[in-house]
């Protein structure tokens, strides 16, 4: 890491065992849709063909708590301070047993998403801002956070070239219109500002997602190089 | 979403609070019989016991999968499903909730696991305040007796296991349940913990518990009066309560 810094409080102690973590930690944010998963695959295989030793991990992939989130959301029983403390769960899983050990050893770490994605659910959801943010205080702060910027618009016709409306990139469970569009719409615009009111306070690099795959990748890249150890 | 004191039901909400073999589980059980049998409708929250997070938790002992923070977290997760489900909507609807161990488990256990005392208690803030909340305070001595003494063998969590206190696992358990007392002892002050002397016999505990409850219970609603109470005191007197344990191992079965 270019510096060991957190949000809040440390609870983890990552502070105290070590003053330096070697790896870097790059947080890719952006709404569903809107082409994270492409970059991270391309990047990966830019960075491992430049000799780095690269991970990458994504939401519901940890050991404990990702398959309780899918059947959790198979059943009518979620609410929404459930859910945000499983993701949390799911996410510390992650970052102690996946993303920390990779940092220690050097490797560079990819996120399909971090806090930010997990942050602006909850806060969509109802949950109080400062009760989010102290939880996820935990959290390194990361060499860097690429936001993937789209309007609404732009999204729209994604999804529609994708062929189908999910119930949860909907927010159906929050009943936001009568059926999958009207909800998607409502939803995603409520997502959509709250990262934009993230990306000042949490210092997002914004990224134009609205070009296309190999363009938005160059940009990744000629950021991302920068801040890559050396050698 | 409202934050911890902002809640306003017309229900209450009582917890129980100790160390296992305190005798808290034997207490709430007979404050149930007794309510009900004073017509009021009811409604019970057991900790760790959210149909939605016990596969989870129950694999992540198993396989030992748990840190200090994720053991917070799941349990936290444990509770806000029961806080969504369980307690919030009979609340609402003005009945008596009644909770075996609340969040001050949770401080107790975590911050004698390492968990920041601050990170924990903001992590609790969604959490309704409870009416009453009783604290059966124990000599450590005697508690370790009632469970060491009742049981065969300690699960690695329960024991302490996890933070490499000893290898030995009993010798753990002293150690972490140590830890855990001197966690209850300093919420006394700080949530205003109603302090329940469990050395004294099970019927005196419970009148006296029954005596604070009942100013509470004015303006509830209940139905007509029934005439269980005679039942009840036999019941004390014959010891036919379960204890905690006595109901965890049935459940397991």
């Amino acid at each position: 890491m270019t510096q060991v810094a957190f949000y809040g409080i440390d609870t983890v102690r990552v502070r105290s065992e070590e003053g330096l973590l070697p790896g870097r930690l790059f947080a890719i944010e952006g709404t569903d849709g809107v082409g994270r998963s492409t970059q991270i695959q391309h990047l990966r295989t830019w960075l491992e063909s430049s000799g780095y030793a690269v991970i990458d991990t994504g939401q519901r992939r940890s050991a404990l708590a990702g398959r309780g989130i899918d059947e959790a959301k198979q059943g009518h029983t979620l609410g929404p301070l459930t859910m945000d403390l499983f993701y949390a769960t799911d996410f510390v899983d992650r970052f102690e047993n996946q993303i920390l050990p990779a940092l220690r050893a050097g490797f560079i770490v990819l996120t399909d998403r971090y806090i930010y994605s997990l942050m602006a659910r909850a806060i969509v959801r109802g949950a109080d801002r400062d009760w989010v943010k102290q939880i996820y205080g935990l959290a390194l702060k990361p060499d860097a956070i690429f936001y993937l910027d789209i309007e609404l618009d732009t999204l729209i016709r994604r999804i529609l070239r994708r062929g189908r409306f999910d119930y949860w990139e909907s927010g159906m469970d929050m009943r936001l219109g009568p059926d999958l569009y009207e909800s998607f719409i409502i939803y995603q615009d409520m997502m959509l500002k709250e990262f934009r009111h993230m990306a000042t306070e949490y210092s997002f690099q914004v990224i134009d997602a609205q070009r296309s795959i190999p363009r938005i990748l160059a940009e990744l890249q000629a950021r991302m190089e920068p801040l890559l150890p050396a050698g | 979403m409202e934050r911890y004191g902002e809640h306003h039901f017309p229900g209450r909400l009582f917890v129980v609070e100790g160390v296992d073999g305190s005798g808290k589980t034997t207490q709430i059980a007979l404050l149930r019989q007794w309510l009900v049998s004073e017509g009021y409708p009811v409604f019970f929250s057991e900790w760790n016991s959210s149909p939605l997070v016990q596969r989870t938790t129950k694999q992540g002992k198993k396989k030992q999968l748990l840190t200090p923070t994720t053991f917070s977290l799941l349990h936290a997760t444990d509770f806000a499903d029961r806080t969504e489900q369980e307690i919030i909507p009979p609340l609402k609807a003005g009945a008596i909730v009644l909770a075996d161990r609340y969040i001050y488990t949770a401080f107790a256990r975590d911050v004698a696991r390492g968990v920041h005392p601050q990170w924990v208690r903001q992590l609790y803030q969604f959490a309704v305040k409870p009416t009453a909340a009783f604290y059966f305070r124990v000599p450590l001595d005697e508690s370790l007796k009632r469970i060491l003494g009742s049981r065969s063998e300690l699960k690695y969590y329960e024991a302490g296991m996890d933070l490499n206190l000893s290898t030995d696992p009993s010798r753990s358990f002293k150690m972490f349940q140590k830890r855990i007392v001197t966690e209850y002892e300093k919420m006394v002050d700080e949530f205003g913990l109603t302090v329940i002397d469990a050395m004294q016999t099970i019927t005196e505990q419970q009148m006296l518990l029954r005596e604070i409850v009942r100013p509470f219970l004015r303006g509830l609603h209940r139905d007509r009066q029934t005439h269980a109470g005679r039942w009840l005191v036999t019941s004390i007197a014959n010891g036919n309560e379960k204890t905690g344990r006595k109901r965890k191992a049935e459940n397991a079965q």
